[in-house]
């Protein structure tokens, strides 16, 4: 199954939050798996119509997700993916 | 002196609470939040509960609520638009900001009501654990093509009033739409626009494309309204029906954000004046608080306490409160001021806030 790690920034609001590992074909799916063990935590990657938030980026590996609206993009057992949040502040 | 003991203050950088100690003095309690922008603050009055709206740079919009008093928060799911809604052609709606709470109650059951942008109004019936879409006022066939954004990208609901002795008349004032009434409920809407003028429009008396910054009521006379708009300050004798510029021409109340109408005076408001429209800070660098006490007729500008030469605060539409005879409100540079002579006099609470969104007695 692909694992996912998060963001540092996200255990301000998920303190239990850890590397799971989920079973998913698209970031869709995974994004929807990793909710049902921190529930909410959707709502915090992706927006009111499921599109991925403006500064999150997630990665497959090494490489950005290219589908950040409909978040397509296929994954495999082997992947890693990090959701990250964009360097960004004031 | 203000009946009410405690400050919610909406900053940048969290929920600010102060409260007046045994001794008058207004004492900073603590900050929730911290580091996170709260764009209002909401006390239910009806069911006890305090709300925090909270604008994540990263995570989207959050509501929070509280149900001891601030001690401890838990978030609630924020509202959510359904799937395939459009903020004009081609333009798909999502929650961009949360910016206006009320409640009503109709003796049986209470209704919790938010104002957000993109322009949508949610109601929830079970104290916000979930929301519904108001769809009398988003399907309103002005909306997709009359409302538009001001100051903010798309069109947004920041003010909200209830008559107190009709649950389902209700009033909205949206940047940049207007003031719209529903009389059964929220079923249907009406603009209530007319004297006001945009003079940003191709035609300035529109009946839609107003731009109101903030809508309120006096408590004890629902029909008289005031309204501080991007295009000068209006007052309502008739529940909205018709509106007459009361600015101050010669004078400095004329843009700005907040207004604030006394509780038991119909005639009496307040005011903090800034510099229209492309510089936006304070008047000459000079902080001032303009007060009627005639229904706009006159109004007396009062600078007691306040930065006078050097001064860049303006103050954003949520952050002037009044209760009795003390007022507060909180700046874009973070200062904080307090009057307890019904605004003729100030004292500044605290020079080191963050920018202050909302500041409200309960």
């Amino acid at each position: 199954m692909p694992t996912v790690q998060f963001t540092s920034n996200l255990k301000r609001f998920y303190p239990d939050l850890k590397e799971t590992s989920v079973k998913a074909g698209t970031i869709a799916q995974l994004v929807d798996e990793v909710n049902k063990f921190f529930p909410g935590i959707k709502n915090y990657i992706v927006d009111d119509q499921n599109t991925l938030r403006d500064h999150v980026n997630i990665f497959i590996n090494e490489n950005m997700i290219l589908d950040r609206i409909g978040l397509g993009d296929n994954i495999a057992a082997q992947d890693r993916i990090f959701i990250m949040q964009a360097l960004s502040g004031g | 002196m203000s009946k009410k003991s405690t400050l919610l203050i909406g900053t940048r950088k969290g929920l600010v609470i102060y409260d007046k100690a045994a001794t008058d003095k207004w004492v900073f309690r603590k900050v929730e939040f911290l580091g996170l922008p709260v764009s209002i603050s909401y006390v239910d009055a009806l069911t006890g509960t305090w709300w925090a709206c909270l604008d994540h740079g990263h995570w989207g919009n959050k509501l929070h609520r509280s149900f001891d008093k601030g001690a401890t928060w838990e978030e609630v799911a924020a509202p959510k638009y359904p799937e395939g809604e459009e903020i004009k052609e081609g333009v798909p709606a999502s929650l961009r900001y949360l910016w206006a709470m009320a409640s009503m109650s109709n003796g049986q059951s209470s209704k919790l009501l938010i104002g957000t942008e993109p322009g949508g109004l949610f109601t929830s019936d079970n104290n916000g654990s979930t929301f519904e879409l108001n769809r009398g006022l988003w399907d309103h066939p002005s909306r997709k093509n009359h409302w538009f954004g001001g100051g903010r990208d798309h069109p947004g609901i920041h003010s909200i009033l209830i008559d107190p002795h009709n649950p389902d008349r209700i009033y909205v004032g949206i940047s940049c739409a207007g003031v719209f009434e529903t009389t059964d409920g929220g079923k249907t809407w009406n603009p209530k626009n007319k004297g006001l003028t945009a003079d940003f429009l191709p035609d300035p008396h529109a009946e839609v494309g107003q731009d109101p910054h903030l809508l309120v009521a006096c408590d004890s006379n629902f029909e008289v309204m005031w309204q501080q708009n991007h295009c000068g300050i209006f007052r309502s004798s008739d529940g909205g029906e018709n509106w007459k510029n009361i600015s101050d021409e010669t004078g400095e109340a004329n843009f700005g954000f907040a207004i604030a109408a006394d509780s038991n005076n119909e005639n009496v408001a307040w005011v903090v004046p800034a510099i229209s429209d492309e510089i936006r800070v304070a008047i000459d660098n000079s902080l001032c608080v303009c007060r009627t006490e005639d229904g706009g007729k006159t109004w007396d500008t009062f600078r007691k306490g306040l930065p006078q030469g050097h001064s860049f605060d303006i103050t954003y539409r949520h952050a002037l409160d009044q209760d009795e005879e003390t007022l507060a409100f909180g700046t874009t540079t973070g200062n904080l001021y307090l009057s307890d002579d019904h605004g003729e006099s100030w004292n500044c609470l605290n020079n080191n806030l963050p920018m202050v969104y909302s500041v409200d007695f309960i």
